[in-house]
């Protein structure tokens, strides 16, 4: 794992389900073929409605149209990010458009297991809701060792809750690696 | 200290004695599910990770159940049906159930008897009625709604493709053991209530993240005297509360219930019954009387925006949707015939059987001695072949599918987040199928106790 990242900050509301994070129309390509597998960028966040995407001012898409890379490395949502179905394709499609850190004031289980599992995203919960406190564009570095938001936009620092007992899923890479090292799988 | 039934089956599963909440434990799991939309996805990372010829953990105790996108044209559907079909042809697998019609290019034909195909439908209904569940066990899934099963007494979650490849290979997971919130029902279900409205009650509650990382017990009299197929409908909403599963005691019903299909299926007869000790610990309790709670509706676009039905009558619709592994079951399907019996629906109503046993049953179960379909088909319905269907939208050829941003639906499903049926801005109302049958008639949402004379 990196020890900061940073990037342009892309920010959501509450209850982001993973209707949203990915519509179920695009479930049909297969995450295991590479070229389909793009698709899956194109698509991220593409259900939040228009006006809760990209906040404070909306109307702004995570990927632009055609697109398969997003210009945002840091998605910061509020409450229950992740809710709804077990789809891994939520997690994955976020990664897939270039997503690295997901933010939320906490997540809804089986997402943040499957950020995890998957590798896909560092899915780091804060102490209090920052999407009043981040605007969308803003230039933003997560601090993996401190455990801390930089806001280089404002000039503000926020804390972010530690890992805690996932963190060495994280950084084997998957719970596969984990499981190798772990002397668990062969 | 005590034990509730969570962590009593978690911890069987883990060899010991016992488990406490927020410990994580690796567990055996019995069974593992997968179906169409995950199934490419979750083979996919299996053969990564453990080869092109590993073999799976247990050919028997994997099943896989087709069910989400099944009629439609779209060819990469099709072509996640042929994955499925050459993995478990690679890998003998026993418990797979074929959409047998799905031969061509195009919109398929659908089944034309559905006692005469090897296709069943939506996976969490097919789950019981084709023997794959049972108190005790450890039932994971790639889908979310796999709590269903927590019904029949057992610890049963979604889980994401990696954690499913994983468990393809390996047969464990890692799991964090749950606390355990309680919900007491005392009383009994009147006949214009179902347990659509017990769930939606709860999950208005306590929100849509009031059970996150928790275990939902429903418990009390008032559930003990639940039909199997009422506990299912409860169970199978926890996730949209946050809930990592749901569980109710298994008892007689539970046994008779699961011996009956088990022994159909040919499938594994062993069960372990758990109760929740009595000094069992529950981070959280709250009691319900179910002869003063009303009939309920999820407001768009949460399910916890909840209303009475009594508060939002009136309110102008443009469709109704009776269908899903929430409420298509049989049971769900003759609740609305009783309703539905000798009226005509006023808007589009679509009757989408979650099975095709559910299918098989429209025709013969009766509602005064006519059935089912004959009553549906009387009253202007559209009935569909069993599927998912338009519960989550789908490819845009999806039977039912809200393509358009000025649908107002009445549905019986189980989520009705921005775009979950298909139009972002399109709204949908989660209601019981009996309020959706009654809404259906009016063409405006209607409490079911309006067109009480159904009941008397």
């Amino acid at each position: 794992m990196e020890k900061t990242i940073r990037g342009k900050a892309f920010v959501v509301g509450n209850n982001i389900d993973t209707d949203q994070i990915i519509p179920a129309e695009h479930l049909v390509y297969n995450p295991s073929d590479p070229e389909e597998r793009k698709m899956f960028g194109r698509y991220a966040l593409c259900g939040v409605p228009p006006a809760d995407s990209g906040l404070p001012e909306g109307n702004i898409p995570f990927t632009r149209e055609n697109e398969y890379k997003s210009d945002y490395k840091i998605v910061i949502g509020g409450k229950n990010f992740g809710c709804g179905s077990s789809r891994e394709h939520a997690p994955l499609a976020m990664a897939e458009a270039g997503a690295t850190v997901v933010i939320a004031e906490f997540f809804a289980r089986i997402f943040f297991r499957n950020c995890i599992n998957g590798g896909y995203l560092v899915p780091y919960e804060t102490p209090e809701s920052l999407i009043e406190k981040v605007a969308t564009g803003d230039d933003v570095e997560v601090d993996l060792q401190q455990n801390r938001l930089i806001n280089h936009t404002r000039g503000t620092e926020t804390r972010l809750t530690p890992l805690g007992d996932v963190l060495p899923i994280l950084e084997a890479g998957n719970v596969f690696e984990y499981a190798r090292k772990a002397g668990m799988l062969e | 200290m005590g034990m509730t039934i969570t962590e009593k089956i978690l911890a069987a599963h883990a060899g010991r004695d016992s488990v406490q909440p927020g410990e994580n434990i690796w567990v055996d799991v019995d069974i593992l599910m997968t179906h169409d939309v995950c199934g490419p996805g979750t083979i996919g990372i299996f053969e990564r990770e453990f080869g092109k010829d590993a073999k799976v953990f247990d050919p028997d105790r994997v099943v896989i159940i087709p069910d989400h996108y099944i009629f439609t044209a779209n060819e990469q559907a099709h072509r996640n049906i042929d994955i499925l079909r050459a993995f478990v042809k690679k890998h003998g697998l026993k418990y797979y159930y074929d959409p047998d019609f799905l031969k061509a290019e195009g919109m398929p034909s659908p089944y034309a008897d559905p006692k005469r195909t090897s296709y069943k439908g939506v996976c969490h209904i097919a789950l019981p009625e084709e023997g794959h569940t049972r108190p005790g066990e450890i039932l994971l899934g790639t889908d979310s709604h796999t709590c269903t099963a927590g019904a029949f007494g057992q610890f049963a979650t979604g889980i994401g493709n990696t954690d499913a490849g994983f468990v393809l290979g390996t047969g464990k997971t890692w799991l964090k053991v749950p606390p355990t919130m309680r919900f007491i029902f005392e009383g009994e279900l009147p006949p214009y209530m179902m347990a659509k409205d017990m769930i939606l009650a709860i999950i208005g509650d306590i929100g849509v993240d009031g059970a996150t990382y928790r275990a939902m017990h429903f418990d009390g009299d008032g559930v003990a005297r639940l039909t199997m197929e009422d506990r299912m409908t409860l169970c199978n909403m926890v996730i949209e509360a946050g809930g990592k599963n749901g569980l109710v005691t298994p008892d007689e019903l539970t046994r008779e219930y699961v011996l009956e299909r088990v022994t159909r299926a040919g499938t594994p007869q062993a069960m372990t019954f758990h109760d929740n000790d009595p000094d069992a610990q529950f981070i959280f309790e709250k009691a319900y009387n179910l002869d003063t709670l009303e009939p309920m509706v999820a407001k768009p676009h949460s399910p916890d925006n909840k209303a009475t039905v009594s508060e939002v009558k009136g309110t102008k619709l443009t469709r109704a949707y009776i269908g899903s592994c929430t409420g298509g079951k049989i049971s769900d399907f003759v609740a609305a015939a009783r309703l539905l019996k000798g009226t005509e629906v006023r808007i589009p109503t679509f009757v989408v059987p979650a099975s095709t046993e559910v299918d098989a049953a429209l025709d013969t179960e009766q509602v005064d001695g006519t059935p089912l379909r004959k009553v549906f088909q009387d009253a202007g319905t559209i009935i569909g072949p069993a599927s998912c269907a338009a519960c989550l939208g789908g490819p845009a050829d999806t039977l039912g599918r809200l393509n358009k941003a000025d649908e107002v639906c009445i549905s019986a499903t189980n989520r009705n987040f921005p775009g979950r049926m298909g139009h972002k801005q399109a709204q949908v109302y989660l209601a019981s199928p009996l309020t959706v049958a009654a809404s259906a008639i009016r063409g405006v949402i209607t409490d079911p106790r309006e067109l009480i004379g159904s009941f008397v």
